[in-house]
């Protein structure tokens, strides 16, 4: 046992190799590989249409890919039975772009909806879960009762994110969680990952294009272009890097006002 | 590291402890609240209440919470319940759900005799809200069809166009071959039945009257409104939710001119020839069915219908298609435009988008009926 945990701690919670995904006749992704280390806040950048989310959507199983192996918490996704598979899926939580949530269900049964099907949890232990829950994403109790419809932006991530994390999962992806959000709003949201990865001792896999985001709350930074990651590392690295779409983005305008 | 959850009661004096040890998480939810359930009736009797939890191997959400509830159950006047032991890893964990509201918000949906009352009440006025709905949509066609009478460049004639082919010739296909089959179905029945009397050759009047005056266009109607109803609902009840009605509005677009005038004037103009062609296709199936199955050969059949049939059963057919069209296309786009946020909403609505539809043809269809029926066509 004990040189399993050691394995757990060397182990890359997600091991991507080889990676190619195709459109058509468009290679999305081409040979692409990625380690995202347990405990930590990976920031995934790049420019528009590279690619980002469509890589996310490959490691969770949405997009199928012509070649490479995905490993996720120790477990080869291609290769695993279906209980492996379902025991994989139990142990991560994806926000959508657009939050993904059931329109058709109030805020508390979207958040009760996973624990539902995978747990066997009193209503009572559900119902004070999801407070907990939404407390910890920042929301008032009484939104609990409200449908999606009548969410604002801000809220609608919120929920999604207290969904995601419904059942207490180690690893969490994060689809630009903070665009169409004010720049408070954002600002809080990031503070909140950061709470919740240390609270939870949550992975976190984060596609975003908030600068801010990268500077505040993430602790390495992977750069996707033409179907590779061209860099990975810390926020200084990014800032040394020769490349010049990375010398762009985070020499630019709008990074400097960042960095003030 | 993991091991089953307990939670023990030590020896302490006069003071309450309790430590649990083992793997604190959601997999072990059911065992941990049955130990919390029993461990909250210690309460009460011991000077001070501690919680060890030093020994906890692993503490999820689940797990914090239910150490939190014990401690706000055995929390009892001055006494507090404190937390022990507690390692640096699942402090902030635990600081973060003794943040949360001691009662959750209760569902306050109990049926009850007044509320039954209350939703047969509603659903009666929304009979009425319906109608005012339909009416309210025929006005604003109307004015929108004056309006682009008026300035005929402000017409969508490409939108009309495309509704055209979606609702008129797409259908074609689908239209003729069951008309047609009916069509057989009628005059295989008619002929089955009437040769006992040997009045094999009236088959061709009952076919005729029955085709072109009512089952023509009923049966075009009902298949349209399942068809382009139900799509219209469809199409605009996603625009709705995807504020793409409200992005034309502040564009200052009429809604009801740029979406839903091409949409009726196309089913207006569809229905009538969809129902002249089904029309056709069931006298074609009918007279096929009547020289192979009953022995009527094609002149005799043609010589019969010509006597049996004269242009007002046409005419009363043909009246009818338009205004059939109007009431699908008025109903599926009220439907459509009153979607609300959700898919289920969608769904209602779809659903009642035809259901009203059919509903509505069928009681046009007995109105018209006594209408013709006293002017004597």
């Amino acid at each position: 046992m004990a040189q399993e945990t050691q394995n757990a701690i060397q182990n890359p919670i997600i091991r991507v190799r080889d990676i190619t995904v195709q459109f058509g006749a468009t290679r999305v992704l081409d040979g692409l590989n990625l380690d995202v280390k347990r405990g930590e806040i990976l920031g995934f950048v790049g420019p528009s249409g590279a690619g980002k989310s469509v890589l996310t959507r490959t490691i969770i199983g949405l997009v199928p890919k012509v070649a490479g192996s995905i490993e996720v918490f120790g477990v080869d996704l291609d290769s695993s039975s279906t209980s492996q598979r379902r025991n994989v899926e139990r142990r991560w939580g994806v926000l959508f772009q657009q939050g993904a949530l059931f329109s058709s269900l109030t805020v508390r049964q979207n958040i009760q909806f996973p624990m539902r099907e995978y747990l066997r949890v009193s209503q009572r232990l559900m119902d004070e879960i999801t407070m907990a829950k939404l407390t910890m994403v920042g929301l008032k109790p009484e939104v609990a009762d409200r449908f999606p419809s009548e969410l604002s932006g801000g809220m609608i991530k919120r929920v999604a994110l207290a969904r995601a994390l419904s059942l207490d999962p180690d690893l969490v992806f994060l689809d630009e969680p903070t665009s169409g959000l004010d720049p408070i709003g954002a600002g809080d949201f990031d503070e909140l990952v950061r709470t919740l990865q240390r609270t939870l001792g949550l992975t976190v896999f984060m596609v975003t294009h908030d600068l801010d985001s990268l500077y505040t709350a993430c602790d390495r930074i992977a750069v996707l272009g033409n179907g590779k990651i061209i860099a990975a590392g810390s926020i200084a690295d990014m800032q040394a890097s020769q490349h010049p779409w990375l010398r762009q983005y985070f020499h630019g305008k709008r990074a400097r006002a960042v960095m003030g | 590291m993991s091991g089953d959850p307990k939670l023990e009661r030590i020896a302490k004096g006069n003071a309450l402890a309790l430590c649990a040890t083992g793997t604190w998480t959601a997999s072990f939810a059911p065992v941990l609240e049955r130990m919390v359930a029993d461990a909250e009736k210690l309460a009460g009797g011991s000077q001070s209440i501690f919680i060890d939890v030093s020994e906890v191997a692993k503490l999820d959400t689940f797990g914090a919470w239910l150490i939190e509830r014990l401690r706000r159950s055995l929390t009892q006047g001055a006494v507090e319940a404190q937390i022990a032991g507690l390692s640096a890893n699942y402090s902030s964990l635990v600081d973060e759900v003794r943040r949360v509201r001691a009662t959750p918000v209760v569902d306050s949906s109990a049926v009850t005799i007044t509320g039954m009352l209350e939703q047969i009440g509603r659903a009666v006025a929304g009979v009425a809200g319906t109608v005012a709905g339909l009416v309210d949509m025929l006005g604003a066609v109307l004015a929108a069809g004056f309006r682009v009478l008026i300035h005929p460049r402000s017409f969508r004639l490409t939108s009309t166009v495309h509704h055209m082919e979606q609702v008129c010739w797409r259908a074609v296909p689908i239209i003729v071959l069951i008309t047609f089959l009916i069509g057989c179905i009628i005059a295989q029945q008619g002929i089955f039945h009437f040769r006992r009397f040997g009045a094999d050759i009236f088959v061709v009047d009952m076919l005729g009257v029955l085709v072109l005056r009512e089952i023509g266009v009923l049966l075009v109607a009902i298949m349209v409104a399942g068809r382009s109803g139900s799509a219209y609902t469809a199409e605009l009840g996603s625009m709705k939710m995807r504020e793409e009605i409200d992005a034309l509005r502040t564009m200052g677009f009429d809604p009801i001119e740029v979406l839903v005038l091409p949409r009726m004037l196309a089913l207006v103009l569809a229905l009538p020839i969809l129902a002249f062609l089904g029309a056709m296709a069931a006298l074609y199936g009918g007279g096929l069915v009547a020289w192979l199955y009953g022995g009527v050969d094609p002149e005799a059949f043609l010589l019969r219908l010509r006597d049996a049939i004269s242009i007002d059963h046409f005419i009363v057919g043909m009246v009818k298609a338009p205004v059939m069209a109007a009431v699908i296309g008025i109903v599926a786009c009220v439907e459509g435009l009153a979607v609300q946020g959700s898919a289920e909403s969608l769904g209602q609505h779809t659903t009642a988008s035809v259901v009203k539809g059919i509903f509505f043809v069928i009681v046009m269809d007995g109105v018209f009926a006594i209408f013709f029926a006293s002017i004597g066509m």
